[in-house]
């Protein structure tokens, strides 16, 4: 795994960078992923969300993602998690697989996307008009309204 | 006696009132003792070690796993799905 572009940050992803972080002269195919906000969710307008997480525990298992990724299907592949309070539109994960052929970039994509939502810990906090609720397991948790952190403000 | 640091996140963080708290139990405490003062505090806390992944130091624990003073305790619910085959 390229370890040239940092797996946690709060500044914007920045998909070329990961593109070449593992792009190579044997690599016929670059498979690259963006997750991006979008402005609804659960039949709600979001405003915006948040994403935060165990950082040092997060950090480890996007790394131990990555590096199984490559075991697998022999690849090369860099990914990026971007935390802190994203806008619609913004991307918050980024993920880029480089392959000798496309069979296997775009499967490790897939299953590495997979995975990282599984395995990595880090949650968002979706805010919609009227409150926000923590996104968890298959479902939400409210935010406690009076709890100081909620920040009211679109 | 030994302190531990218990980490809070997602609801839990509103459960807790906070990201962090400071717990004191005894010599050869482990997880689950923890998970146990902790559902005497507060109603949120009662299913602990069933509905949420635990770390010790950042490394994967489980209930058995054992604590010593200066520990940080991490308390995960899930993100998405269910608990993997490491959740407790």
């Amino acid at each position: 795994m390229s370890n040239s572009v940092p797996l946690l940050t709060r500044e914007t992803i920045d998909m070329d960078a990961l593109s070449r972080a593992v792009e190579g002269p044997g690599a016929g195919a670059v498979v690259t992923f963006a997750g991006n906000v979008r402005d609804n969710a659960r039949g709600q307008d979001v405003l915006y969300l948040e994403y935060e997480g165990y950082e040092p525990l997060a950090a480890k298992e996007l790394a131990a993602l990555a590096a199984e990724t490559e075991r697998r299907w022999d690849v090369n592949c860099a990914v990026q998690h971007r935390l802190g309070r994203l806008e619609i539109g913004e991307c918050s994960v980024g993920v880029a697989v480089a392959s000798a052929h496309r069979g296997a970039a775009f499967e490790a994509c897939r299953w590495l996307m997979d995975t990282l939502k599984e395995t990595v810990p880090i949650w968002k906090r979706e805010y919609f008009v009227g409150g926000a609720h923590w996104v968890e397991g298959p479902g939400t948790v409210p935010i406690d309204p009076f709890a100081e952190k909620l920040e009211a403000r679109p | 006696m030994i302190t531990v640091r218990m980490l809070f996140f997602a609801h839990l963080q509103d459960v807790a009132g906070g990201q962090e708290l400071d717990l004191t139990l005894p010599e050869g405490a482990t997880v689950r003792d923890a998970a146990d003062a902790m559902a005497g505090r507060a109603a949120g806390f009662e299913n602990l070690l069933t509905h949420t992944r635990v770390a010790v130091n950042a490394e994967f624990a489980d209930a058995d796993t054992a604590l010593k003073d200066g520990d940080e305790v991490a308390w995960m619910p899930p993100m998405s799905g269910g608990l993997n085959e490491r959740g407790t």
